[in-house]
């Protein structure tokens, strides 16, 4: 409780940066309270199109809360001290993400106050009902690993030696957590877009490098803004880890594109027609998917160049492209695309409606609010113990 | 132990509840008659659809479709998007997309197909579904629990016949005369075809088979080698939506 009080402290940017978010948060809560009153035809949902932005941002922020474990491993398991500042980061930033990724699917509910029926009535067979069992439990996990360390280096203690367990079995369960999201897809027999062994690697990997690149981009900020400094060791380690993870997901997706289009099999090549020429004159989706594919390529090459690497703005804003990338595929065309066609081989495209864009960006501003909070409280306990002052994000508090 | 003690009460207190639920409330549930069985009530092994393309005409006003949709309540939603359709039509090439055939017969070219949950004997749909409010019957049937259902469509993006129709509004003003032997929905959930199984259950067919003039609509029980729909099976050439991905549909479609 100590240690929250840490988030109450701060300085005028803090609580600027804190005020905007929670007026998002506050505008988008409204926003959501019509579609929960209207219904979900206030999105551009479909019979056709069923699933859409929220569930892809679903998908996509579970990614980026298990990369946690590219900082975890190295760090608890082969004790690579470099992230020694790194690791509570990438734990609190899993924390933001796995709340998000819980809030988007039950923005997407018809009926969210029935959402107490999946435990109450527990399905094995389906992988949803899997996915929020992982899901809360490594919410949990890094929610008690992450404050439990952060208190223990408060108070100059070894962390209770209980917790190394939890560790090592939060890194499973994170591949696992990621790999249960990629079950929901890879096992629907009508949509073959999806239907692909390679689902769960691949998801594996854009969460390996979204993450990362988050945390590159996040660490840097703090640096500007706070005393903190995660280390330019650290920051090296993940950029490598990015850039390899960057590379396995375009020779995994460079397998998708050879098994649809040298099978020549039509169902398996119609999704991806669509994201590359469009289908029919419809091309909505041309122009990100190629968006997609150039930003990774483009991110892969950068990061081969040891001159960005070194500095730190060109690091940044090659991070930021490859987030792009990843985000447009991941929290995007990998969703929609499996219901265009649809399964009467129709075409019916899928604009989001501004509605469930401002709601999409009110729940973003969430998990950016609960990261902001916990990276404060991070900060001040690691910061005031470097420094010997109390830091946070904005200046020096009183 | 304890906690098999603990699931058991839970579970007989569910049964209990449930039981006491139906038994006051008639008529709010859809599986009302289960509890006291109608004598009357058709029994099956595997309930089957044979729709009869031969038969079907083409310029039939379908009154399957409307014998169907107020029978069960079924919302007009004027936007095709946000629509809900229980029986509904669709030319051959969408209805049968993995047919590659170049040269179709004309009949089928032109005609509209009939389409309709197919109550596949192995349901993707059951297997997605988180809360099991869509499961199957002992008699083949896929069933709906509208009151259990979270509304999260993994069932639509599971069924590979887009036989399944979520309430994106409120489907109520949306319903020309309400019939109350039958619920109606609220917004949010998923629904589709349920093979009348509230007709079966007092001794009546399905109402698109009661409604169609033709005799191309034949229900039936797969499994009974003396049933008519059988005999046709038997007879006739049929075809089934993608059969390829082993789903094993209950509904069959004469060409022959």
């Amino acid at each position: 409780v100590s240690m929250f009080e840490k988030a109450l402290r701060g300085g005028r940017v803090y609580w600027t940066w804190l005020g905007v978010l929670i007026a998002f948060v506050g505008s988008s809560l409204l926003v959501y309270l019509y579609q929960y009153r209207q219904g979900l035809w206030v999105t551009g949902l479909s019979r056709d199109v069923s699933w859409g932005l929220y569930i892809a941002q679903f998908t996509f922020m579970v990614g980026v809360a298990v990369s946690s474990v590219m900082v975890v491993l190295p760090y608890y398991v082969y004790n690579f001290r470099a992230f020694d500042r790194m690791a509570v980061l990438a734990q609190f930033l899993a924390v933001g993400s796995v709340i998000v990724s819980l809030v988007f699917v039950t923005t997407d509910l018809g009926k969210p106050m029935r959402l107490l029926n999946v435990p109450l009535h527990p399905t094995l067979h389906s992988m949803l009902f899997w996915d929020m069992v992982f899901l809360t439990g490594y919410l949990g996990l890094n929610l008690v690993i992450g404050w439990t360390a952060l208190s223990a280096e408060e108070q100059d203690a070894p962390p209770p030696g209980w917790l190394r367990p939890l560790i090592y079995l939060s890194i499973p369960w994170a591949a696992s957590a990621h790999t249960i999201t990629a079950l929901i897809y890879a096992g629907t027999p009508g949509r073959e877009f999806w239907l692909t062994a390679i689902m769960a690697p691949r998801f594996l990997v854009t969460a390996f490098a979204a993450g990362p690149a988050l945390l590159i981009i996040l660490a840097t900020t703090i640096e500007k803004l706070t005393v903190f400094k995660p280390g330019e060791q650290a920051i090296q380690k993940l950029a490598t880890i990015t850039l390899y993870a960057l590379i396995l997901d375009m020779f995994f997706l460079g397998l998708e594109f050879f098994t649809a289009f040298y099978s020549q099999i039509p169902r398996h090549m119609e999704s991806f027609r669509y994201l590359l020429f469009g289908l029919g004159g419809n091309s909505a989706m041309v122009p990100w998917y190629w968006i997609m594919i150039i930003s990774i390529l483009s991110a892969i090459a950068l990061l081969f160049i040891p001159s960005t690497r070194k500095s730190r703005v060109r690091l940044v804003v090659t991070c930021t492209i490859a987030f792009t990338g990843l985000w447009i595929d991941k929290g995007f065309t990998l969703v929609v695309a499996a219901f265009i066609p649809n399964t009467f081989n129709q075409i019916k495209e899928y604009p989001p409606t501004s509605p469930e864009i401002m709601i999409t960006l009110g729940i973003y501003c969430l998990g950016a609010l609960i990261v902001t909070v916990l990276y404060k409280v991070a900060i001040s306990v690691k910061g005031g113990r470097e420094e010997g002052v109390i830091s946070g994000k904005g200046g020096k508090a009183p | 132990m304890m906690d098999m003690e603990r699931r058991k009460f839970l579970k007989f207190a569910g049964i209990s509840a449930l039981t006491l639920g139906t038994g006051f409330c008639t008529g709010s549930a859809e599986s009302t008659s289960d509890m006291w069985p109608d004598p009357k009530a058709l029994k099956a092994k595997r309930w089957a659809m044979v729709v009869d393309m031969g038969r079907c005409r083409e310029d039939c006003p379908k009154h399957c479709i409307e014998a169907c949709h107020a029978a069960h309540n079924v919302p007009y939603i004027p936007s095709a998007e946000d629509g809900v359709k229980w029986l509904f039509e669709k030319p051959y090439k969408n209805a049968f997309p993995d047919q590659q055939e170049r040269i179709v017969p004309d009949k089928f070219r032109r005609q509209e197909f009939l389409l309709l949950c197919n109550h596949c004997d192995n349901p993707p749909c059951v297997r997605a579904c988180p809360t099991q409010a869509t499961f199957k019957r002992e008699d083949g049937i896929v069933m709906m629990d509208f009151h259990r259902c979270i509304g999260c469509r993994f069932c639509m993006a599971a069924c590979p016949y887009g036989a399944r129709s979520f309430n994106f509004r409120d489907p109520r003003p949306f319903i020309k005369q309400i019939n109350p032997a039958f619920p109606t929905r609220s917004k949010g959930v998923v629904e589709k075809c349920n093979f009348c199984q509230e007709r079966l259950a007092v001794g009546q067919p399905p109402a698109c088979v009661e409604a169609c003039k033709e005799g191309a609509l034949i229900f039936g029980d797969l499994d009974d080698s003396g049933s008519e729909v059988r005999r046709i099976l038997l007879r006739k050439t049929h075809i089934q939506r993608k059969p390829s991905l082993g789903t094993y549909p209950s509904v069959f479609y004469i060409v022959g």
